[in-house]
Parts: structure tokens; C-alpha cells; sequence
């Protein structure tokens, strides 16, 4: 929007400044019902049960998906990771990344359309909007009315329900890494602890703030994917598209009469113009493919719904692609263009990091050791001429009963532990154990002086038993 | 004290740093807006021939957030230290910081080590929570010097043996550890005599642990052991209140042979176990002491594993 002239500091010509910052105008999005808004709030649904849902989840005795940081224990129902299983994360990021590419690649931005939490909230946000203040049109007319009791109520109810789940948010999210039955029970009892009350309050408000206000700004200004998205995108990806060739020439309302064939000189497009004001970024789709677009397809529902009452056929804005567009392909043809080599690429990618990760979760051994040698002494000469080294072993035990795990070595003639080692570990629970091993001074004379690869042999007991963790490691002859 | 060598460039850094602020400030201001070169919501810049840049306004709110970091910063550089070195109005320091963190875990501890007051040494070591402290505590504060098994290595003792050089009872391990000990062998060699006499008086010393010696030097050595024996003893069974070794025992904390001995007569040997009187508290002292203690008493103690 170009901004009114200013006038000049000298000579009294005239001097045109231009503003490089401007008032974002608030979009007053109007409400919309159709096939798309309808998979729009089952995704709605899906993630927010999980999202609120989980946490009061029960697994045994504790949360079934808890991560606890200051015990650095991370609960996912049956598993209990340790800091060391972050690669499960890079896995899940990966994962997530090529997921979102060959969606993208696919049918464009339906994360952001159907399921990116910025959506969804701002879709939960905006029915809070709609119960207090109503439709697009009550709402302009709400803003433009002075103060008084009507507009005071709805004003207050929307920020009050909004405040409310703006909180409710926070509440949950925290309930990840506090239990929340105990989260809960600090609320109730006024005693939540700084670091809680900060990331509720945080949470709770950043929702608020994106949810309530910010909305469209966050996928125009801040999100990243919105602008990278474009490298993902080809000419047989699906996106949002007005049909020109039918839609044009749009408008000329007074030429054309219900359920009649359309001459060359009146499109399909009545040019109502509901289509931007469905538009929760506030553009007009029949400009083309836009960075704002965010592929809600809120578009598409309101002018089926305007092609039905014109005895039009619905499709005049659709998923289509450029290709599609511009070839008339049929959708058979568009179909069989999905299986291109970057769609095969994107696929295989995924499948093979999600097998990947399936398979490192199947054959995870319940317990980890890490072997680290003694940081005093490399090695010591003991009785009747042996050599001992030192090592401190620190066992993880990631089931959450106790076990019993022994310890071995192997890798070296006559190497044997200075005495045998069976030790006991909580659940859940790490420890560090320090072991000697020895070597028998006829084993060390035929050796180098120097580090020699050896091996541990950590196995578990009771029930379960036979399960064994090898560790490599190194033993130390001295000069 | 100035963290730099002239408190000029304190000054010039703090200067330099405002500056930078007032520059980001002004920066701000004069960019937003400009005389267009062109009359079609252009910036007038073109790029390769046909690149042209259109002036598309960043949101209000954005410049709210930039003018926010500016104030941010400003405050930030009045409460904390960061302008030159300025110490800031809230007087923090790192050090501080850290000092309170030790002092909260240690209010945070304290209902555990309470625990601990009315407990005997041998209670304390069977106590499988003391236990896990105790070796804890072993592992960061001891385990560097006497191992992480506690056996030791070459001038570091072995604590798990029943040879003390100070004492093995509970309460003698917590004052080695609360004050630290100095052992102090003197060069002998002046007194001892010729360097035969010291290779004598090493092949004495050799022989009270019946290992490998030759029978006439020791024979010959022994009158000169006489000057040793103010602090080892006439017997070389070693003085524990000098902290002087028993050389009867086949333990050479410092090395074992003609040579290591006749090395110790001739430099001395100046040993230092560091006071943890200051790093840890007596609570933990207690806890840790009674840990070592247990380690040299007999195995159904050691082999208590929580």
C-alpha cells in the first residue's frame, strides 16, 4: 500500500516518501463449511486429542509419555530412554522433514493447510471468535460500533475463553515434562514452581498471541517452510488453483441467467468475492499460486458452494496443477504423473529412515553400558607380577524393575576380573561401577607394551536373562 | 580489579557498545522510509537487467520487536555486568551465581545427609544410600589421585589395603580428609653417610620386608638405619603420627627396589594430600570418610552393593 505523500523538508516542492514499515490490516476471515473445512477439523480433532489427551494417559504406574529432565529419563509408554537415545529424535525429525517434503512435493502445503499447530490453533481460536462475536459481517460491524454492554460482553468473553485455553495449552504442555496429576495438584494448591509457571504462562501466551493475533503473520513473516516451500513444488504438484479459463472473463452478472450455457463473454466467476473472504491470509486466489497461500482450501469450499447456487459446475477453484491447468490433463493423467522421480525419491527416503528407526527399536537391548578406563592410572603391576588396569563401567538400566547384570571380559589369554562382579540396578537407574581386570604376567610378556583391543561382556539375569551388551575397550601393558 | 590492562579500554569498549545501539536505533529510523527513484511502488533498484526490487513494507510489529531487542539490551547492560566492566546495578557475578546454586543444593541435601547425624561408621558404610554418596563422592573428589577403585597407583596410596600412613580408623580418615596431610621424607643421604652407606642402609631397609637384598650390605647398612629409625622406628614398622611408612610390609608406595629407596634417601620425598575441608562439607566428610573406611574392611562390607 503505497503511503500519501509527505511534504518536503525544503523549498516547498513536494517530496514523496515512501513507509518500509506498515500497520498489518486485521483479516476478518469469514466462516466456511464444506468437504476441505470438514477434513480441516477432523485434523483439528486428531492432533488435539493426542496433544490434551495424552499426558492423562496411564502406562503402569506412571505417565505413559513423560519426559523428565531433570532425572533425564524420557518415558514413551513402554520405552525408557536415556539421553543417550536422542538419535530416536533425529530419526523423528528426519522422519517429519521427508514426510513434509513429499507431501509437499505431492499436493503442496497440506501441512500447513490441515494440521500445522499455527492452523490449528488459529482455527480453534477463530470458532471462540465466531460463538462470541459472530460471522465476518458481525464482526466488521462490531469493530466499527462504539463501547457499550454488547460489545464490552463479547469483547470479554472472547479474550476470557481465549485466555482460558491459551492457559489450558500451557497446563498441557508442561504436563509432558511434570506428571500432570501432579502439575495439576500445584495449580490447585497455588505452589507451581518457577521454571512451571513461566513455561505455562509462556506457552499459554504464545498460543494467545499466535492463535488471537498474530495468525496469518506467523506463516507470512516468521515460518520458514513458507518460504522454502517453493523449492519442493514442481509443475505437477497440486495446489489451490483458479480455473481462468473457465472462471474468465469473471463478473458481468447482468449477461448471464441461472442454469444457461455461458457464452465466450461471461466466465463462471460471478466475482462475489467470497473466496477472499474466506481467505485466512487475505488474498485473492485468482491471482495465482501466492507465498501466502497456505492451501486451506477454504476457497474451493465457498465457491463449490457459489457454483451449486449458479447451477455451475463445482471445481471452478480446485486442487489442480500447473500442468494439469495448462494441458486440460484428466485426472487419471494427473494421477499417473504422481509416481515422479521425486515423489520415488521422497518415498523411499522415508521408508527406508522409518524402517530404520523400527527396526533399532525392535532389537534395543534394555539395559546400555558405557566403558570408560580409569582416568588415574593407566595400568598397575600387582601380585606376583600381574598387570592390573581399571575401568569404571556405568550400566543403564532401561526397564523399570530392578536387574541383575554380570560382568566379563574376554579378548586377552588368562585376562580375568579381580573378582567376579554381579551387580544390582534400580529401575531406571545408572550406575557406575568400577571393575579391575588382570592379566597374568605370562600373557603380558608375550604381548607389546601398549593398549591392546579387549571386549565386555555385560549380560542380564533372571528373566530375560541371556541378554548381552558388548562393549569394546582397550587394555593397558606399561613399559 | 579492571579485567583490562587500562581502564581506558573499558572505556572504549563501553563507548564502542552504546554506540553500536544508538547505531542500530538510527539505523532503524532512517530506513524506514525513503524518497522513492520511482513512481511504481518500486525501490528503483535494478538487478541484472530486469530484477527489480518492489516495496513490499515489513509489519509494524516487526519494528516493535527490533525496537524491543534495542531496549532489551540497553536494560540488560544497566542490571548486568557487559559495558566495559561496569559491574551492573543487580551486582551479579558468576561466581555468586554458582555460590548460591551450591548453597540451594545443599539446603536440598540436607534432609538426606540429616539422616545420616545419628549413624556409627559401620552403620554408615552398610547403609546402602550412604553407600552410593559415598562412592559418588569418591569418584569426584578422590577417585583423580587414589582411582576410581580406590587402589591407588604410584605415589598415590592404595586405600583399600590395611596399611595406613596416617591411620585407618574412621575418625583418623575424616581429619586426613577434612585438613590433608604433608608427608615429608628429608633428604637422609648427608646424615646416612657415603653413597656405599646409602646403598647399604637400602638393602637394610629391603630386607625388613624379607624381599630380594644382598646379606652383607644389609648387614652393613644396618647401623646407619639408626637415623631412620627417629621416624620409622627401630624396627621400620613406621610412625603413624609422622605419617612415616612401615617398611616392613612389601607396599612401596613410591617404588620398589635398590634404586627407588636409594632415590628416596638421597632427594627426600615431599607428599601432599590436598585439605577437602573447604570443598566439601562435614556431613559429606562423614559420609565419604566412612565410604573409604569400608572399602579396607572386610569383604561381606565391600561386597554390600545397594
Amino acid at each position: 500500500m503505497p503511503s500519501p505523500a509527505a511534504p518536503g523538508p525544503a523549498g516547498g516542492d513536494a517530496v514523496q516518501v515512501i513507509r518500509l514499515y506498515r500497520s498489518e490490516d486485521k483479516i476478518h476471515p469469514r466462516a466456511v463449511d464444506g468437504f476441505y473445512a470438514r477434513w480441516r477439523w477432523a485434523f483439528v480433532a486428531l492432533t488435539q486429542i493426542v496433544f490434551y489427551g495424552l499426558p492423562w494417559l496411564n502406562w503402569g504406574e506412571r505417565q505413559a509419555v513423560l519426559f523428565d529432565l531433570g532425572a533425564r529419563r524420557f518415558y514413551v509408554f513402554g520405552l525408557v530412554l536415556y539421553p543417550q537415545d536422542f538419535v530416536y529424535l533425529t530419526a523423528l525429525l528426519m522422519i517429519s522433514a521427508f514426510g513434509l517434503f513429499l507431501f509437499t512435493a505431492v499436493a503442496g502445503r497440506l501441512w500447513c493447510g490441515y494440521a500445522c499447530p499455527q492452523t490449528v490453533y488459529t482455527e480453534m481460536f477463530m470458532r471462540i471468535e465466531h460463538w462470541f462475536e459472530g460471522d465476518r459481517n458481525a464482526r466488521l460491524k462490531l469493530e466499527k460500533a462504539p463501547w457499550g454492554f454488547n460489545k464490552l460482553w463479547r469483547k470479554s468473553g472472547k479474550q476470557a475463553a481465549w485466555i482460558a485455553l491459551g492457559l489450558w495449552t500451557g497446563f498441557t504442555f508442561v504436563g509432558y515434562f511434570t506428571p500432570i496429576h501432579v502439575l495439576g495438584g500445584e495449580v490447585l494448591a497455588l505452589g507451581l514452581g518457577p521454571w512451571e509457571s513461566f513455561w505455562v504462562l509462556f506457552y499459554g501466551f504464545a498460543t494467545y498471541g499466535n492463535a488471537g493475533y498474530m495468525r496469518e503473520q506467523v506463516c507470512k513473516y516468521m515460518c520458514p517452510y513458507a518460504r522454502f516451500q517453493s523449492a519442493m513444488f514442481d509443475r505437477d504438484t497440486l495446489i489451490v488453483s483458479y480455473d481462468p479459463a473457465r472462471g474468465e472473463p469473471r463478473g458481468k452478472n447482468a449477461l448471464r441467467k441461472k442454469g444457461e450455457a455461458r457464452s465466450a463473454e461471461v466466465g463462471d466467476c460471478i466475482d462475489c468475492g467470497l473466496c477472499v473472504q474466506v481467505c485466512p491470509t487475505g488474498i485473492d486466489i485468482r491471482d495465482g499460486l501466492q507465498y501466502e497461500c497456505i492451501g486451506c482450501a477454504a476457497c474451493i469450499d465457498v465457491c463449490n458452494g457459489v457454483m451449486d447456487k449458479m447451477g455451475t459446475p463445482q471445481g471452478l477453484i480446485r486442487y489442480d496443477t500447473e500442468n494439469g491447468l495448462e494441458q486440460r490433463l484428466t485426472r487419471a493423467q494427473r494421477w499417473r504423473r504422481v509416481l515422479r522421480p521425486r515423489v520415488l525419491v521422497y518415498s523411499v527416503v522415508l521408508l527406508v529412515i522409518c524402517s530404520a528407526l523400527l527396526w533399532n527399536i525392535a532389537s534395543r537391548h534394555s539395559f546400555r553400558v558405557d566403558v570408560v578406563r580409569d582416568r588415574a592410572s593407566l595400568a598397575r603391576l600387582v601380585e606376583d607380577g600381574w598387570i592390573e588396569n581399571v575401568y569404571r563401567l556405568q550400566i543403564m538400566n532401561a526397564t523399570e524393575a530392578p536387574q541383575r547384570y554380570r560382568i566379563d571380559a574376554d579378548g586377552l589369554p588368562g585376562l580375568k576380573l579381580s573378582q567376579a562382579t554381579v551387580v544390582e540396578i534400580g529401575p531406571a537407574e545408572a550406575r557406575w561401577v568400577a571393575v579391575s581386570l588382570r592379566l597374568p604376567p605370562e600373557a603380558a610378556q608375550q604381548l607389546k607394551p601398549g593398549a591392546h583391543p579387549m571386549h565386555w561382556h555385560i549380560s542380564r539375569e533372571g528373566d530375560g536373562a541371556g541378554e548381552v551388551v558388548v562393549e569394546k575397550s582397550t587394555f593397558v601393558l606399561p613399559r | 580489579m579492571s579485567d583490562f590492562f587500562s581502564s581506558g579500554w573499558s572505556i572504549f569498549v563501553a563507548t564502542a557498545t552504546i554506540l553500536g545501539l544508538v547505531a542500530c536505533g538510527v539505523l532503524l529510523i532512517i530506513a524506514s522510509r525513503r524518497q522513492p527513484s520511482a513512481a511504481d511502488n518500486t525501490t528503483g533498484h535494478v538487478w541484472d537487467e530486469d530484477l527489480r526490487e518492489l516495496n513490499n513494507p515489513l509489519p509494524l510489529w516487526w519494528m516493535g520487536l527490533f525496537v524491543l531487542t534495542i531496549v532489551f539490551a540497553g536494560a540488560y547492560l544497566a542490571m548486568y555486568p557487559g559495558l566495559g566492566s561496569a559491574k551492573g546495578t543487580l551486582g551479579w557475578t558468576s561466581l555468586g551465581e554458582h555460590a548460591a546454586e551450591v548453597a540451594q543444593t545443599r539446603a536440598a541435601m540436607a534432609p538426606v545427609y540429616a539422616a545420616f547425624t545419628g549413624m556409627t561408621p559401620e552403620q554408615l558404610a552398610k547403609d546402602p544410600k550412604a553407600h552410593a554418596i559415598g562412592e559418588r563422592l569418591f569418584a569426584n573428589n578422590c577417585a583423580q589421585c587414589h582411582g576410581a577403585d580406590a587402589k591407588g597407583s604410584k605415589g598415590f596410596p592404595n586405600l583399600t589395603d590395611n596399611d595406613w600412613l596416617w591411620g585407618g580408623s574412621y575418625d583418623t580418615i575424616v581429619e586426613t580428609n577434612t585438613k590433608g596431610r604433608e608427608g615429608n621424607m628429608p633428604v637422609m643421604a648427608p646424615a646416612v653417610g657415603s653413597a656405599e652407606d646409602v646403598r647399604n642402609v637400602a638393602h637394610y631397609v629391603l630386607s625388613l620386608s624379607g624381599s630380594p637384598h644382598n646379606e652383607l650390605y644389609a648387614q652393613l647398612g644396618k647401623p646407619k638405619f639408626a637415623v631412620c629409625a627417629a621416624c620409622h622406628g627401630p624396627a621400620g614398622k613406621g610412625t603413624q603420627a609422622l605419617g612415616a611408612p612401615n617398611l616392613t610390609d612389601k607396599i612401596w608406595l613410591h617404588g620398589w627396589g635398590e634404586e627407588a629407596i636409594m632415590a628416596m634417601v638421597n632427594n627426600g620425598k615431599h607428599n601432599v594430600m590436598p585439605a577437602h575441608g573447604e570443598r566439601l562439607t562435614p556431613e559429606q566428610i562423614r559420609v565419604l570418610a566412612a565410604y573409604v573406611w569400608s572399602l579396607s574392611q572386610s569383604q561381606s562390607v565391600t561386597a554390600a552393593n545397594p
